[in-house]
């Protein structure tokens, strides 16, 4: 049956200055599903934001990638990327950029790990990812990671933890 | 509306609390937990919430799933196996986007796996409401290293009966793998 505090914040912050990436640490095995939200009022120095989890840098196409739909303009597309981390923020390099991502059943130890993500900005574009990280592993730590560049200083980062019954 | 699983009402009160400085001030109940299903040994064909209690505004179901082989989730309200449902989305396949609808038929549409794991979030908004049709709305998708699947979808199930059970199967032959997980939520309005 229902249970108290389903939906409960972890962490937030606001980056006093341009980062190149930003870790939530020790996360509680407690919840279900992570929640994390993005938002940038200033153009970030990196073109993307990707995610990396329990300090796993492996290189291109071997344990992250991505996969994507979105409108520019007037027209839709998609594409496929391997990467060091999964993408969950397009056009990073543009302001008032938003994003909010799911990291799904981040706690057990039987399956890779899928993250749905949703960002843009009216001027620009919106975009959805399906992103995944090729490791059965628990995750305990995750990394707001510049790819290419810095995050931008303002930007407001929250983790939230969904429980199931 | 904003897109239920970004935008949930306590939100706003939490984060103030937190930028005070203080301790995380307890969440309001405003989305609570209903039910969690999780896939044993052998697999299943479908999965289904019953009895679902009316005392909420919204449901959101949160998954992640694989199939036996790919193939489409099918979402059923109410046991109505008839032609009541249509749809429109838009897709990716990790090289093409492409949207299209349906009209009234008896699969409505859900969301599209593989045998990789993939997520989806899926909202029946104003569930309980007689004088309305239903709404559902689906995000979901996974990748598969250089290729993959992720698609929105609204659906309309026709039909102003108050939502009390909820199915969710494979269009085709084949099964949701073990460990496949589905949780159900109530939001207050």
């Amino acid at each position: 049956m229902a249970a108290g505090s389903t939906y409960t914040p972890i962490a937030t912050t606001t980056l006093g200055s341009a980062v190149a990436s930003y870790t939530f640490s020790s996360i509680p095995s407690t919840y279900t599903d992570l929640v994390l939200i993005y938002q940038s009022p200033s153009a970030a120095s990196a073109p993307y934001i990707g995610l990396q989890f329990n300090s796993d840098t492996s290189g291109s196409s071997t344990n992250y990638s991505s996969t994507v739909v979105y409108g520019e303009a007037s027209a839709g597309s998609a594409r496929a990327t391997n990467n060091y981390n999964v993408r969950v923020v397009n056009n990073a390099n543009q302001a008032n950029n938003m994003m909010t991502c799911s990291i799904m059943n981040y706690a057990n130890s039987t399956t890779y790990k899928s993250v749905l993500a949703r960002n843009g900005g009216a001027t620009y574009g919106t975009y959805a990812t399906a992103g995944l990280w090729r490791s059965t592993a628990a995750i305990t730590s995750v990394v707001v990671y510049g790819d290419s560049g810095n995050l931008a200083s303002g930007t407001t980062l929250t983790l939230y933890g969904i429980a199931a019954a | 509306m904003a897109h239920l699983w970004s935008s949930c009402i306590v939100i706003g009160a939490i984060t103030a609390g937190l930028l005070s400085g203080g301790a995380a001030p307890a969440a309001a109940t405003s989305y609570e937990s209903i039910s969690t299903i999780t896939v044993g040994a052998g697999g299943a064909s479908s999965i289904e919430f019953t009895s679902i209690p009316s005392t909420y505004k919204h449901l959101q179901v949160r998954m992640l799933a694989s199939f036996s082989g790919g193939d489409w989730t099918e979402i059923k309200l109410n046991g109505d196996t008839g032609a009541n449902y249509t749809y429109h989305y838009l897709q990716g396949n990790g090289s093409a986007a492409s949207a299209g609808g349906g009209g009234f038929n008896a699969s409505g549409l859900g969301v599209q796996f593989s045998t990789q794991w993939g997520g989806a979030i899926i909202d029946v908004l104003d569930y309980t409401n007689t004088n309305k049709l239903k709404t559902v709305r689906n995000f979901g998708g996974y990748d598969a290293n250089g290729s993959g699947f992720i698609i929105f979808s609204s659906n309309l199930w026709n039909n102003t009966a108050a939502v009390t059970s909820l199915k969710l199967q494979k269009s085709s032959a084949g099964t949701f793998q073990q460990y496949s997980s589905f949780a159900l939520y109530g939001i207050k309005g």
